[in-house]
Parts: C-alpha cells; sequence; structure tokens
C-alpha cells in the first residue's frame, strides 16, 4: 500500500509499458506535484479545519488521499476526504447504447459553508468537473469550490480552469491518458501514461 | 448487457443482474443523501401503464422516476380509455404517439408487457403481468437477501405458498437459481403448478422438511378470493399447514430471514409476530425497491439518442 | 359445358388406390376419363407434369361466420379461401348468429352459398337448440333443408343425459354427431396447455386430461346406443388411444385432427401470440407425435382445418380474453405436407384423408376420380416454397400462426364441377 519507497523503474516495470505506450509522469513525479499542490492549497485556504477535499472516482481517489496526508504532514490538520461520483450527472448518458458502470460516492458531511477542492486525475474537456461540481451542489452549499488536476492535458470545451495542476501534458485529442498503480486498481506506484491513437481503434 | 426491454429474469444472464445490483447499490446511496435526486433523466418521461392496481409498485417506480429527475406519468385503469374495451395493443399504440422513453407495465394477465412492448418503439418494463414474472420485485429481493446474507450462491431459498398463480414466485425462482442458490417451494397441492420441476425447483407438500435448513423463507402472499373454494379448504386451514410462526421457523436454520412481497395478510401467511420478527426483512424489501427500480430506469431509460426533426 | 384436359400430372386417387402419371379428363363438371395420353383435341390442356391430381379437398370443420359475424369471414370470403387451400367442399359449423338450428337457417347458408361460394358448402346443424346443451334441434327438419350432421361444436354438450338421447335420436337421421370434446369445468378457464409451458408462461391452463375424459365419455355413449360419433380436433394424446380402443370394440366412430395439432407444439405459445390460441389448445411433442400416429395408421380418419376466422382487433386483446382459433385453408396442404415428407403417409394415404375420408363420413360426393364422378379436382405442386401471407389471402381475417412462414407445397389450381375456380397465377377465378 505505501509506495514511497518504489522508484519509477519499478512502476514502468510493473506497470509493462507497450512501444506505444510512454510515462509522462511517474510515482516520484506525482508524489512532488501533491506534495507542492498541498502547499499551494494551505497558501490558499482561509480557513483548514474547513477544508474538504473530494475526490473524483476513480484516478481521483488515491490522489485526495495523497493529498489529505500531505497536509497532514504539513499543517497537521485531519481534512475530510469525500468521495463522489460524477455518472449520474454526466451530458452524454444518452448516446451510448450501454450505460456506464456507476462508482461509490461517499461524503462523510454535507459540504455547506466547506472550502471544497475537488481532485481528478486528468482533466480534457472539463465536463467531468462540471458534473461534479453540479454534483456537489446536491450535497449542500460550499464557500468555494477550487479543482485539482494532476494531468491538464488541454482540449478544454466548457470554461472550466484549474486551481491546481501537477503538470500540464500536451496530447492529442485522440491519446489515451490515464493513472494507473502497480498494483492494479490506482494501488502501489503510481504513474500517468499516454497511450497513443492507435492503441485505441475508432472510438474517440 | 441489459436489453432495450425488461420483461422478465428468465431472459436475464447471471452478468445483467449482477450489474443491476452493482448499480442498485449506488443508487440507495441517492436515496440517503438530503436532496434526493440527480438529473440523470431530466426531460425523459416515464409512463405507468397500469391496468391492475396497485399502490406499492406503482409508487415505487414513481419515486424510482422522480428521483433520477424523470417525469412520471400515470395511466390507470380508472383513468383512461383502458375500460372502453379498447384493444391492449390499440392502447399502446396510441401511447407511442405520445413518445414515451420508458412505460412500465403491469396487467394482470400473462404476457401483456411483452405484447405491448411488441409494438411499442420506447422500452418496456414488466412490472409484473398474471402469473408470470415481476422482474423489479425478484430483482429487490435479490438485493435484499445479499445485503442481508452477503452472497446468494450456496444459499437454501424456499417460498411458500400459492405458487400457481405467483408472478414473485417464478421470477424469484429464475432469479435465485441463476445466481446459484438452491430454491425450494412448499404449497398446498393444488397450488403447484404443472411439471413445476422444470422450473429447477425441488417442490414440497411438507412445510417442515421444505424448511429444513432454509436461509430464506419467502411468504407469499394468498389472494382473498382463493382463500376458499376449489384451491383451498379455508383460511384455518391453510394458516395451520403452511403459515410461518416461531414453531416451523425453528426449522429453518437459525439466522433464517423471513421475506414477504406484501401486502401481509397477518395470521394468514405469516403468523401475527413474524412480520416484526428480528429475521423479517419485509419493510428492507420495500426501502430497497425503489433503489433497484432507479437502477433499472437507468440502465434502461433513454438510452438512445432523441433525434431532432 | 367446359371441357378440361389435366395433363401429365401424378394421379393420385385413393378411392380406386390409383397412383399413376396419366391425364384426366373432364366434361359436363363430370371426370370423363383417366388414363395415359387421353385425346385433347376441343379441350383446354391445363399441364400437370410434376404436380399431383387428386379429389379436391373436403373439409369437415369450418367456420364460415355469415350469418352474424361478417367482419370475421362470409360465406363468400371463406368459399374462397377454401378453394385457394384446394378444398372444394366445406362443412360449415353452426355457431353463427343466429346459431344454424333451424331449417330456415340452413337453406339461408346454402342459398348465401349458391350465391357466394366457389366452394361447395355443407352446413352443420346445431345438435341442440341455441347451442344451450338442452333442448335438442329437429334433426329430421335439418337434414331435409341439407344439414349433413350435427354439433354444438365448442359449447360441449355437457350434460350426458343430453349427449345420449342427441346420439340416440341422430339414428334416426343417420347423419353423424361431432363432438367437440372437452370438459368445460375442466378447462376451467384454462388457454393454454397444462405442462411446462402453461407453468413457465404464467396463464391458466387447460388439462389434456379434459380432452380425454370427455372423449371417453362420448365414446361410452356412442357404444351404448350404437349411434355415428365423430370427434372434432383430436388433439391429446388419450384421445387417440380411447378412440383406437374404441374402434377395436367396434364403436362406430370417426374422427378428425387439424393441422396445427399435427404441426405445432404448446411451445408454440412461448410468445404470446394470440394466434396460437385455439381450442383444443396446441399440445406437448408427445401428443402431436400420437395424433400423427393415430392419423397414420387410421384411428383417425381424416384432416380437417377448424378454420376459424377472427378479427385483428380482436387477436389484439389479451391472450385470455382473445377469441380462440386459427385460419386453417390456405395452409393447410403446405403444412400436412410434411407427413409426406417424413414418410409418414405415402402422397395416396394423405390424399385419402384430406377428401375421401372426410367425404365418406358426411355421406357426400368427392373424394373420387372414378370415371362419372363430379369434377372436383385439386392440383398440387409438392416442391413449390412460397411465404404466406395472410393479408393477401382470400379470408377477411389474418389469425395465422404461418403468418410470414416459409410453406413447402402449394395447391397450384382448383376445379369445382369441372370448373376452374383457382389458379396459383391468377388466384380465385
Amino acid at each position: 500500500m505505501t509506495p514511497s519507497q518504489t522508484n519509477s523503474s519499478n512502476a514502468r516495470a510493473a506497470g509493462a509499458t507497450r512501444p506505444n505506450q510512454k510515462t509522462v509522469l511517474d510515482d516520484v513525479g506525482i508524489r512532488r506535484a501533491l506534495m507542492r499542490i498541498a502547499h499551494e492549497i494551505l497558501e490558499r485556504c482561509e480557513d483548514l479545519e474547513r477544508l474538504y477535499l473530494v475526490a473524483i472516482p476513480n484516478g481521483g481517489v488515491p490522489l485526495a488521499r495523497i493529498l489529505g496526508a500531505n497536509l497532514k504532514e504539513i499543517a497537521g490538520v485531519d481534512v475530510i476526504v469525500g468521495v463522489l461520483d460524477t455518472t449520474l450527472y454526466r451530458d452524454d448518458l444518452n448516446t451510448g447504447s450501454e450505460r456506464p458502470l456507476l462508482r461509490d460516492t461517499e461524503m462523510p458531511s454535507a459540504v455547506d459553508e466547506r472550502f471544497v477542492v475537488l481532485v481528478d486525475d486528468v482533466v480534457k474537456t472539463g465536463r467531468t468537473i462540471r458534473a461534479a461540481m453540479d454534483a456537489l451542489m446536491d450535497f449542500g452549499r460550499p464557500k468555494t469550490v477550487q479543482v485539482v488536476g494532476l494531468i491538464d492535458r488541454g482540449h478544454r470545451e466548457l470554461p472550466i480552469k484549474l486551481d491546481y495542476v501537477g503538470k500540464n501534458v500536451p496530447t492529442e485529442p485522440m491519446e489515451l491518458v490515464r493513472l494507473r498503480g502497480d498494483q492494479g486498481n490506482l494501488e502501489g506506484a503510481l504513474e500517468v501514461v499516454v497511450t497513443d491513437a492507435t492503441e485505441r481503434g475508432a472510438t474517440p | 448487457m441489459i436489453g432495450t426491454d425488461l420483461l422478465g429474469i428468465e431472459d436475464l444472464e447471471r452478468e445483467s443482474i449482477e450489474r443491476i445490483l452493482h448499480t442498485a447499490e449506488r443508487m440507495q446511496e441517492v436515496g440517503n443523501r438530503v436532496v434526493k435526486k440527480v438529473p440523470t433523466l431530466r426531460g425523459r418521461t416515464i409512463v405507468n401503464l397500469f391496468f391492475e392496481p396497485s399502490t406499492r409498485t406503482r409508487a415505487s417506480f414513481e419515486i424510482a422516476g422522480k428521483r433520477l429527475s424523470a417525469d412520471v406519468i400515470n395511466f390507470s385503469t380508472d383513468s383512461s380509455s383502458l375500460k372502453k374495451a379498447e384493444s391492449i395493443l390499440d392502447t399502446a399504440r396510441t401511447l407511442d404517439a405520445m413518445d414515451p422513453d420508458v412505460v412500465v407495465v403491469r396487467h394482470g394477465v400473462a404476457g401483456v408487457p411483452k405484447r405491448i412492448a411488441d409494438v411499442l418503439s420506447a422500452p418496456v418494463i414488466n412490472a409484473g403481468d398474471g402469473a408470470h414474472e415481476h422482474p423489479t420485485q425478484a430483482l429487490l429481493d435479490l438485493f435484499t437477501v445479499r445485503k442481508r446474507k452477503g452472497r446468494i450462491d450456496g444459499l437454501t431459498i424456499t417460498i411458500v405458498g400459492d405458487i400457481l398463480h405467483s408472478r414473485v414466485a417464478r421470477s424469484n425462482i429464475y432469479g435465485f437459481i441463476k445466481m446459484g442458490a438452491e430454491v425450494r417451494i412448499a404449497a398446498p397441492p393444488p397450488m403447484i403448478p404443472a411439471a413445476v420441476e422444470t422450473l429447477g425447483v425441488k417442490a414440497f407438500t411438507s412445510l417442515r422438511e421444505a424448511l429444513d435448513g432454509a436461509d430464506v423463507v419467502m411468504a407469499l402472499r394468498i389472494q382473498n378470493e382463493r382463500l376458499s373454494g376449489t384451491y383451498l379448504p379455508s383460511v384455518r386451514e391453510y394458516s395451520a399447514t403452511f403459515g410461518i410462526d416461531r414453531e416451523t421457523l425453528r426449522y429453518a436454520k437459525d439466522d433464517a430471514i423471513v421475506m414477504h412481497p406484501g401486502p401481509i395478510n397477518r395470521g394468514v401467511e405469516l403468523a401475527h409476530d413474524i412480520a416484526d420478527h428480528q429475521h423479517s426483512v419485509i419493510l428492507d424489501q420495500v426501502r430497497n425497491g425503489v433503489a433497484i427500480r432507479m437502477a433499472v430506469l437507468y440502465l434502461i431509460a433513454g438510452r438512445q439518442e432523441r433525434s431532432f426533426g | 359445358m367446359r371441357k378440361i384436359l389435366i395433363r401429365g400430372g401424378r394421379v393420385l386417387d385413393p378411392a380406386s388406390d390409383r397412383d399413376e402419371t396419366a391425364d384426366v379428363l373432364i366434361e359436363d363438371g363430370k371426370i370423363r376419363a383417366v388414363g395415359p395420353s387421353l385425346d385433347a383435341t376441343d379441350a383446354e390442356v391445363v399441364e400437370a407434369k410434376g404436380c399431383w391430381v387428386a379429389p379436391g379437398f373436403v373439409d369437415l370443420h369450418t367456420h364460415l361466420r355469415e350469418p352474424g359475424q361478417e367482419y370475421k369471414e362470409d360465406i363468400g370470403s371463406g368459399g374462397r379461401s377454401a378453394v385457394a387451400g384446394g378444398f372444394t367442399s366445406v362443412a360449415c359449423m353452426a355457431n353463427t348468429d343466429p346459431v344454424n338450428d333451424d331449417p330456415a337457417m340452413t337453406d339461408f347458408i346454402l342459398d348465401r352459398a349458391q350465391q357466394s361460394s366457389p366452394a361447395r358448402v355443407y352446413p352443420v346443424a346445431a345438435a341442440t337448440k341455441g347451442l344451450k346443451g338442452k333442448v335438442m334441434t329437429e334433426m329430421s327438419a335439418l337434414k331435409a333443408a341439407g344439414a349433413v350432421a350435427f354439433s354444438d361444436d365448442g359449447k360441449t354438450i355437457m350434460d350426458a343425459a343430453v349427449m345420449r338421447h342427441v346420439l340416440e335420436y341422430s339414428k334416426l337421421v343417420e347423419c353423424p354427431v361431432i363432438t367437440h370434446a372437452e370438459d368445460r369445468k375442466l378447462v376451467a378457464n384454462g388457454v393454454v396447455n397444462e405442462g411446462p409451458v402453461s407453468t413457465k408462461l404464467g396463464l391458466p391452463a387447460n388439462p389434456s386430461l379434459a380432452e380425454d375424459v370427455m372423449v371417453v365419455r362420448d365414446l361410452m355413449l356412442a357404444e351404448m346406443v350404437g349411434a355415428h360419433l365423430h370427434i372434432a380436433h383430436v388433439s391429446s394424446k388419450g384421445a387417440v388411444a380411447a378412440i383406437r380402443a374404441a374402434r377395436e370394440r367396434g364403436v362406430c366412430v370417426t374422427a378428425e385432427v387439424t393441422p396445427h395439432h399435427l404441426a405445432l407444439t404448446d411451445e408454440a405459445a412461448l410468445g404470446y401470440d394470440t394466434n396460437t390460441k385455439v381450442a383444443p389448445p396446441l399440445r406437448s411433442a408427445a401428443d402431436v407425435l400420437a395424433c400423427r400416429a393415430g392419423l397414420v395408421d387410421g384411428t383417425i380418419d381424416a384432416i380437417a382445418t377448424d378454420h376459424a376466422p377472427h378479427a385483428v382487433h380482436e387477436k389484439d386483446l389479451e391472450f385470455t380474453l382473445a377469441p380462440p382459433g386459427l385460419l386453417g385453408f390456405e395452409t393447410a396442404f403446405s403444412v400436412v405436407m410434411d407427413l409426406v415428407r417424413r414418410s409418414e403417409l405415402s402422397p395416396l394415404e394423405l390424399m385419402r384423408r384430406m377428401s375421401t375420408n372426410p367425404a365418406k363420413i358426411i355421406d357426400r360426393p368427392g373424394g373420387s376420380l372414378a370415371v362419372g364422378e363430379l369434377a372436383d379436382v385439386v392440383i398440387l405442386d409438392p416442391e413449390l416454397r412460397w411465404v404466406y401471407d395472410p393479408a393477401k389471402g382470400y379470408s377477411k381475417s389474418q389469425n395465422s400462426p404461418w403468418a410470414g412462414k416459409e410453406m413447402h407445397g402449394r395447391v397450384v389450381a382448383t376445379i369445382v364441377g369441372g370448373v376452374p375456380v383457382y389458379d396459383v397465377e391468377h388466384g380465385v377465378l
């Protein structure tokens, strides 16, 4: 579970990177970025007691946990970490023939008057963040909402800007960018991998 | 994986059932929120087409639809043209012209949802047809059992009562068998359907034998009109031979749960105190019904892109 | 009158056991000659190479719906549908509105048939007034008017004493009493055969036992009174066995079976198609096998369609409410050809059960290609493949379980009394 000792070459070996894939951010890089972001959040947060990290599954979940641990380490606060599935708020539900799988939502408390920080792994069009904001409003009236994106790959389709970015990674629209862990299910050493369009077939 | 319509459990693969149960688990969380509503089916129209009176199932579908932000419209025998001897298929065609996104059908005659689905372009969900199937009831029963027992595989389910006239029994028989349980039925012989073993169950006329080692005891409602006459001599005789009470429940496993699709005839299918017994999950069934129906509506309703023009 | 030469077909005449390639010459409405290379001067020639030439089919069991339910069928449309299916004579049941329980009604039906039907029509009169199972009809007067048999058909006479007297009285007129043998109490509200299928469908079940017990009752009554009992649409294994045993005892019994009970099982109802709803219901595979065996060994004499038209809006009702019955004429030959293809019956024996035997049961002409007989002839192509579309058929109704199905074998021409009334190219003429 604790991946801090794992170095980046191990992570790559376990993830079995294929020729058309490349790692754009390894475990060390991810942890470094999340430490920096934790510092930035502390800098900008008016009231640490009311900070609320809300992870967007699946990728946001391990990142929010690491951020929470970092905040504890730096400032000694126990930040609430929630998980908010955005699937039921998606704007593309009527286009596919098969409905997407729902993921767990676990919001340990209401968000009223909280300083909410949404945490996602890869941000592209901004549609997931839009859905997450709508979902969030059903859990109360947050004081502020900010967004962490570990990877910002551009191609925004909605007026969404990230407050905290781990790394900007320019990509082609058809490329697949995802967070993965060497133990599967986003556990173990993490890395962000770009897979080129040929791997994905015709599906955009 | 999930078809266009949900007409019966018989047509479902195990993976589809798993998918519905998985989805219902997440839908239950929505029901626990302060704002019990998600925008998933906003702008979609669900028509509850009920040819047979039903308070619970209709309300359950209505709440489920509303929690998903759909507009829910109720057509029932009292408020529509159904009494004017219009054929069911004409009713379906009329409805189709109003362009619903999903139609939930209940009818006292087996096969009506299937035949309506054959002429309707919108997906159809069977909310109970005659003595055929009641798939969402079976799904919520599976969901309830799995939540209580942690599994379905390997359990022994005993269904007691009027199997012949029960759609709940048929759907549960298909569902529990597909999910790996052993299903037994117990009923007075006139209420056991012909060749019932072809459904994969073992039939008993002794309640004690049927309950022996059971993990789940499911009592079915006996319709009032069948409480005396050619199927049964009397209420008293039925409750004495097939009623579930503390005494007969002792033959089941110690941690056996008691289920009933409702409404209960207290003192007939279940002794007065059994419905409120610690092992009774009857109210859980009702609660879980909404989550199951939300799951089914989510997986079925409005999946196809609407065309404009 | 017209002179027609049917040339080069396989002539199947059960009455004379003839099965050979020959010509058939028709003149003045009669069979003039049957033999090789007949003289064809001044005759219309019908080439029948590769086809079968047989006596026109005789259907003992049909519902023509006139008077009273002309929206389903009338004697004209029914007659046209009959000849399109190769039937040159049809017996029509009495459950019209009003019921055919009075000589005036029998007259009316025969008048209408004269005016509008290309097929010969033989009325079956009611056995009891109003089909109520209580008071016997005036069989003598009805016979004089043209009735060929007596039956309450679907309204089975439940009172055994009434049935006994009906059978006794029928000896006076020497006509068969036709029984639709189903115990209505055991049928209750059953709409599909009781068994795995009814259990799966969740529809009220009708046990084959309901048929068995009534067949046995009627056989015992017929045996006791010594009357001619004809059992309609045999569908159960038990009924076939009971009839076989009764025949061995010398009971005067004849029986018919429908194409649908020979070809379809109750599993056809699994999609809730009301066009598979029929009385008695489609039965199990074992019952179907028993019916086929009974037809082959002579326990069952005849194939009858039980042609029962119902309007689309009626069949659009719930399975329990939709009326039972299905169209029979235009699909019958194609459906029963399966018995020949599976070598259960020879072509000649199939023709016997389609024409010779049923004509004999009601003691009417037909079923024979002997010289001097009525020229009621059917020409059949046993190999022709076609798709049945009831909307393009001649019945006013469309209730057929074979709609849209590919059929194998087809009626290519029908001649009634020496006059061509149907051919596959031009339809009913």
